[in-house]
């Protein structure tokens, strides 16, 4: 166990490897109760979320999710999120447990100036539980009476899993179909072990925040903190699809439009190592032996058994098939910019 | 598993068994729990000369990188080639896979380092 934002949290239990092609070719099933959930409700919830979010949430459907930025002024990440469309005028953003605080803070503040909307931090009381790979509605299925098939990937719908009131959202981090399951604390426990026994036809494994990881990595999936921060925008990040420019109301548009029409400078690439070695997260991107850009992320996957990675480069070597130099430990290993995702599910 | 008594161990979690002036090196049981599914290990060419307590090389895990230090000074005189190609090995079989073999400098020294009792009581 380490302690992670507050949480302990298992970074394995079979093994991060074991755990991965679980759930590439099975079934895993996450505690990610960590996450931080929080509400906007009220008669402009639509409009506060419309300031806050970088995406077009007016474009959401009650019962439908999407990805979002929550962004600075200057078109950075605060922080990454879900947001669910609950009601008409009622929205949930599940955010990085990391950020809960910080991004609680910034919305009330935002949307107290533009808007008759309540925010609430609802973390307590929702536990998260995801079950992911191509076998999970085969798991979850025979817990609950909602129809999964008829939930499309990034809808979500409301009902009992295991007789305990559920939020079910085809949603996930792993790059696989799956669901995550917002359930109370209180009977997240005898949920997770109703997912483990109705998982062991397809034998189901618990998996931890190392495979997390790893899986996330092979999606492409940005990782807050890694990936993107408070000093990288959006189009750095390689996220200009998250950003929904119907939305004129968005903190950070301008800066984001700015952007957007002079052209970014570095940018965020995937690369597969040529050399043996792992470029890994802080890592420098080298060129004449003079630091240029940096690893983000990186590690040999479980299941492409390559040495893969994130890195921000120059915008000149960010084209598939530019080849980068990565300093690992002292020595210059070149690596290949390689287009993402780099696994996609068939 | 089993710590053998046919070796002796370092509180950096490696194993040194000798023979004669000629000791094989490895990583314990502990050691790979800790770094979880290895993925590449860097080791050092046959001629190489190590130091006691320095870095012999590198062993990676899909999580973590960790260096391998050396528990003798000497001289290397074989790299398990095997290794470094399947490097799970370590995984399935820490105390049956040496990684270098050193021509120790003076054999004397191991005597500072713990026994198979003493390193089971530093894991606690």
């Amino acid at each position: 166990m380490v302690p992670f934002a507050g949480w302990d949290m298992p970074v394995e239990y079979s093994g991060i490897t074991a755990e991965h092609m679980a759930v590439r070719t099975r079934a895993g099933v996450f505690d990610v109760s960590h996450m931080g959930e929080i509400e906007i409700a009220g008669k402009d919830a639509l409009k506060a979320v419309q300031r806050i979010a970088c995406s077009d949430p007016s474009v959401l459907e009650v019962g439908q999710a999407h990805l979002a930025g929550l962004l600075t002024p200057d078109g950075t990440f605060l922080d990454d999120m879900l947001v669910y469309r609950m009601g008409p005028s009622h929205f949930m953003l599940v955010v990085n447990a990391s950020n809960a605080a910080k991004d609680y803070a910034w919305i009330v503040e935002q949307v107290k100036a533009v808007s008759d909307a309540a925010v609430v931090d609802s973390s307590s009381r929702y536990a998260l539980i995801a079950v992911q790979g191509p076998a999970a509605i085969d798991v979850v299925q025979p817990l609950t009476g909602v129809p999964l098939a008829d939930i499309k990937y990034y809808w979500f719908a409301h009902g009992e899993v295991a007789g305990a009131r559920a939020t079910i959202s085809r949603t996930g981090y792993t790059g696989e179909d799956g669901f995550e399951i917002f359930v109370p604390p209180n009977v997240a426990e005898r949920v997770w072990d109703a997912i483990l026994e109705s998982g062991r036809s397809v034998d189901i494994v618990p998996a931890g925040l190392g495979a997390r990881d790893t899986l996330r990595l092979e999606a492409s999936m940005r990782l807050y903190g890694n990936d993107m921060d408070e000093s990288t925008t959006a189009l750095e990040a390689g996220l200009g699809w998250m950003v929904g420019w119907t939305n004129e109301q968005f903190i950070g548009r301008d800066a984001l439009k700015k952007q957007k029409d002079a052209g970014v400078t570095k940018k965020l690439v995937g690369f597969e190592m040529i050399d043996r070695g792992i470029g890994r997260h802080g890592y420098q991107v080298v060129r004449d032996g003079r630091p240029v850009g940096v690893v983000t992320s990186g590690t040999q996957t479980p299941f492409l058994k390559k040495a893969i990675g994130m890195a921000y480069v120059p915008i000149d070597a960010s084209r598939p098939g530019s080849e980068i130099e990565i300093d690992v430990r002292g020595r210059a290993l070149k690596a290949r910019v390689v287009p993402m995702p780099f696994y996609k599910r068939g | 598993m089993a710590y053998p008594d046919d070796r002796k161990y370092t509180k950096d979690h490696e194993w040194i068994r000798l023979s004669g002036d000629t000791a094989e090196i490895g990583i314990t049981d502990f050691a790979q729990q800790q770094l979880g599914d290895v993925v590449y290990i860097e080791l050092p060419d046959a001629g190489t000369k190590v130091t006691a307590g320095q870095s012999f090389g590198n062993i990676e895990s899909v999580k973590a990188v960790s260096e391998l230090f050396a528990p003798m000074a000497g001289e290397v005189v074989e790299v398990n080639e095997h290794v470094k190609s399947h490097p799970e090995v370590v995984n399935t079989a820490p105390h049956e896979t040496w990684m270098i073999k050193v021509k120790v400098s003076s054999p004397g020294e191991g005597s500072a380092l713990l026994d198979s009792r003493q390193y089971q009581e530093l894991l606690g």
